[in-house]
């Protein structure tokens, strides 16, 4: 079943120095469960295409629908949870305080709020630390907790802009694995930024590299990988083959300039 | 010859503090503040005394807390007519109308661009000044005192809250519009809890403005007893100690007024980097 | 104003527009309430005097007399534009009754005062920065003393150094100088203080003396500081000056002129004196802020 589909989505934002063309006729269909990666330099307009989706940017060409809906209606029926780069916590609600916001503000009831708060802790292995506050915690559990929250109401979709960008290589490791298992056993879809070609090979079913100027799609990889990725994985011949393929169409959009 | 037991005082002082400075610990860093405070009192009365300063130039310390002890009774109703009835009712009526008027232009840019540049050049003015029209509108007692506290506070705290609102990160509010949150949960869930650290800001630095409001109306027309009052019918009499009575009556009103503000702040404000416990 | 210089064509009219809308808006429904507070608020005696003349009054002649009244209650913004003009350009400069001189003689106290406090409050900040004894006697008192009314005690100031002979300028320079003294100071050590470990170690590794390190390193990255803190003591110096220009008995200076059109129901001139002292703020303060904006640029630190 198709949940996103982007047909000639152009996006042009008006700066002082003239029109930048962020996306330029962009088309990509993604299925429900698909593990979809967007990898580019910065100024493809990887980020872009996720807010258009999440309705934070409007395109200004084309269409794009988020589960059969536009992506403003699917917005306010909570179709899709967002993390971000940095964790975005509040630093005057605790932990639980915090994956209780977007609850709080969808009107759940508080013992359902309650029972979801230590459901998507455990699931992100933080059971224990709703008590804290963000800033006593580290960075890679502060980002954890960002992802339980955006899972706390349930969304089947999930997009994620560089969520493990600020963080070191040996802790992303770790949270890579965790977010494989977290999809494994939800189901979800999950859009996924990231400039990482081991990261995106890695967790992906389908690998959208993209280039700037204009910003576009130049390749379309879907991964031959099973869906069970122990961290090893990454040394087989079919890993490299397709971390290869990545670079060769990174390398390919960059030709252009 | 008589300059020098002050200049061993003094140099005592230095000393004993530079020693104990080397420290840097939390104790040493009050004692060492402490410590220059008693040595400023102590060269002040041993000054006045060696020189035998007249107390209309200026009273020792001591003289000072003498018509302290005996004068309480006046110096708490000035207190309490200056401080409690103008000062604070006039700070309390001046930050809720700034507050309000700052959530209620909230959501016009238009006008937020209008008033903030205005807030910020009213802030730089010496609006004591409207201290003898608003004698003349609202009377000599309290009220009027109060009226000038309000205009004196208002922008302050306005030009305060204002920024506040508009302090949270682009990614705070798109976290917002993913939840799809109408206004009010943002405003009440994300906006006001982010806007406290400024508006605390404000509010402490209005409290000293209050003070002078109150205590400089006076000197334009007030009932027989009051701050400001006292201080410009004992200026005139010459009892300069009682007149230093009142200003250590100001100074410990100011700085626990001051406190006061900070402790809420404290604990409002408990998350932000200002005020977290220091981490190594 | 920055902006309009720095970039080119059509835009600067268009921006300029885009920022002076809303504030013309603003100051246009003030003044608008302002008319509206003065018809409401000079009303109860026009009507009294009406009764007492036994003539009958017209909507139009109400609000026509209640904005022509010699001593209103609160006069309407072209009386006290009309008394602000009077006073600046309508008398000989040396005259007692100029808006000028008055402020001339605010001003020279303020000013005085100002660069004796600010000099006082950059050598002592050097002193702290360069001393932890002092630095840990001095500042928390400086900050403490933050929270204290001093501006209260203004006219006690004056009249015990009228009681010793000394009168004039000085004593107001004096307040003027104790209230821009901290601000100064405590926006000077801050400033003194943002260069971070890294930025010292290096001068460090250039075996820089002390010397140097101040006037290369110190110095500079402390003006913006310096500057901001400038503003709040040269706005504070004023105000300073003006309640030193209150006790009974000042004759000159726009705190004098407030007094004694208080005195005598005079409020237009108390209006008219007080937005001289507002406009003379909003001139200091801008001056400071166009040296502001000069050295920094000329230092590359501003954008």
């Amino acid at each position: 079943m198709t949940v996103i589909q982007a047909r000639d989505v152009s996006l042009t934002f008006q700066t002082a120095d003239g029109p930048v063309h962020a996306l330029k006729d962009v088309s990509l269909t993604i299925e429900r469960g698909d593990f979809v990666s967007f990898i580019g330099p910065s100024g493809c307009g990887k980020t872009t295409f996720l807010r258009a989706i999440a309705a934070l940017e409007t395109p200004t060409a084309g269409k794009l629908e988020v589960a059969d809906m536009t992506p403003d209606q699917a917005r306010r029926q909570r179709a899709y949870g967002y993390v971000f780069q940095a964790p975005g916590l509040y630093p005057w609600r605790t932990i639980a305080g915090n994956i209780s916001l977007p609850l709080e503000i969808m009107g759940f009831a508080r013992a359902d709020r309650l029972q979801r708060i230590a459901r998507v802790l455990d699931l992100v292995d933080l059971a224990g630390f709703g008590g804290k506050y963000p800033w006593q915690l580290s960075g890679g559990m502060q980002q954890r907790a960002s992802i339980a929250r955006a899972l706390a109401f349930d969304a089947d979709i999930l997009l994620m802009d560089e969520p493990f960008g600020a963080l070191d290589e040996i802790v992303r490791d770790r949270l890579n694995e965790a977010l494989l298992d977290l999809w494994k056993k939800t189901g979800k879809t999950i859009g996924f930024v990231t400039h990482s070609i081991p990261e995106a090979v890695y967790l992906s079913t389908k690998i959208v590299v993209m280039s700037p100027r204009p910003g576009r799609i130049t390749r379309v990889i879907d991964s031959p990988l099973p869906r069970d990725r122990p961290l090893e994985i990454r040394d087989t011949p079919e890993f490299i083959a397709l971390a290869q393929q990545v670079r060769d169409g990174l390398r390919e959009g960059h030709s252009y300039d | 010859m008589s300059a020098l037991p002050v200049i061993a005082v003094w140099i005592g002082a230095i000393g004993l503090n530079t020693w104990l400075s080397r420290f840097d610990s939390r104790a040493t860093r009050l004692a060492v503040a402490l410590i220059f405070g008693a040595t400023i009192l102590i060269l002040w009365e041993m000054a006045v005394r060696i020189y035998a300063v007249p107390p209309v130039i200026l009273p020792a310390p001591s003289q000072i807390g003498a018509s302290f002890a005996a004068n309480t009774a006046i110096l708490w109703s000035d207190f309490v007519q200056t401080i409690v009835k103008g000062a604070l009712t006039g700070w309390l009526i001046g930050a809720g109308a700034a507050i309000a008027t700052a959530i209620a232009i909230d959501r016009s840019p238009f006008l937020q661009r209008g008033l903030l540049p205005i807030g910020n050049f009213v802030a730089a003015l010496p609006i004591v000044g409207i201290a003898p029209i608003l004698v003349m509108w609202f009377g000599f007692d309290w009220q009027s005192k109060a009226a000038v506290v309000v205009v004196m506070v208002f922008f302050p705290i306005l030009v305060n809250m204002v920024a506040g609102l508009a302090a949270t990160e682009p990614m705070q509010r798109d976290l917002m519009a993913t939840w799809a949150a109408p206004y009010g949960a943002s405003l009440w869930k994300l906006r006001l809890p982010a806007a406290m650290p400024f508006l605390f800001n404000g509010l402490k630095i209005t409290t000293t403005l209050a003070l002078i409001g109150a205590i400089v109306a006076e000197f334009f027309g007030s009932p027989t007893k009051g701050m400001g009052f006292r201080i410009s019918t004992a200026v005139g009499r010459l009892d300069l100690p009682l007149v230093w009575a009142e200003i250590l009556v100001a100074a410990i009103a100011g700085s626990l007024f001051y406190g006061i503000v900070a402790l809420i702040e404290k604990k409002v404000t408990f998350w932000h980097p200002s005020q977290r416990p220091q981490r190594g | 104003m920055t902006e309009a210089t720095a970039s080119p064509g059509s835009t600067v009219l268009g921006r300029g527009l885009g920022r002076a809308l809303p504030i013309l808006t603003v100051l246009l429904a003030i003044i608008a309430i302002w008319y509206l507070a003065a018809i409401w608020m000079n009303a109860t005696w026009v009507r009294d005097q009406a009764v007492r003349a036994d003539t009958v009054l017209t909507t139009g002649d109400l609000i026509r007399q209640t904005l022509t009244l010699e001593r209103p209650v609160l006069p309407a913004p072209h009386q006290v534009a009309a008394g602000l003009w009077e006073g600046i350009a309508g008398q000989k400069i040396t005259s007692k009754r100029s808006l000028v001189w008055h402020g001339w003689v605010t001003l020279s106290a303020t000013l005085a005062g100002f660069a004796i406090g600010t000099a006082a409050g950059v050598l002592l900040a050097v002193g702290i920065v360069h001393n932890r004894a002092m630095d840990q006697s001095v500042m928390p008192w400086a900050v403490a003393s933050q929270t204290v009314p001093i501006l209260a005690i203004a006219p006690m100031v004056i009249v015990v150094f009228a009681s010793m002979g000394v009168t004039g300028l000085l004593p107001k320079a004096m307040i003027a100088a104790w209230l821009s003294f901290f601000p100064v100071l405590v926006g000077m050590v801050k400033g003194l203080r943002t260069p971070d470990a890294m930025q010292l170690d290096l001068m460090h590794s250039w075996n820089a003396s002390r010397v140097q390190q101040f006037w290369r390193l110190r110095l500079p990255s402390s003006l913006p500081y310096l500057f901001a803190s400038l503003k709040v003591a040269i706005a504070a110096a004023l105000v300073g000056t003006i309640v030193g220009e209150l006790p009974a008995g000042a004759t000159s200076g726009l705190g004098a002129r407030l007094l004694s059109g208080s005195y005598y129901g005079q409020t237009v001139q108390i209006w008219a004196a007080l937005f001289a002292a507002a406009i003379l703020a909003a001139v200091l303060v801008m001056l400071i802020g166009a040296l502001e904006r000069l050295t920094l640029r000329r230092m590359g630190l501003a954008r």
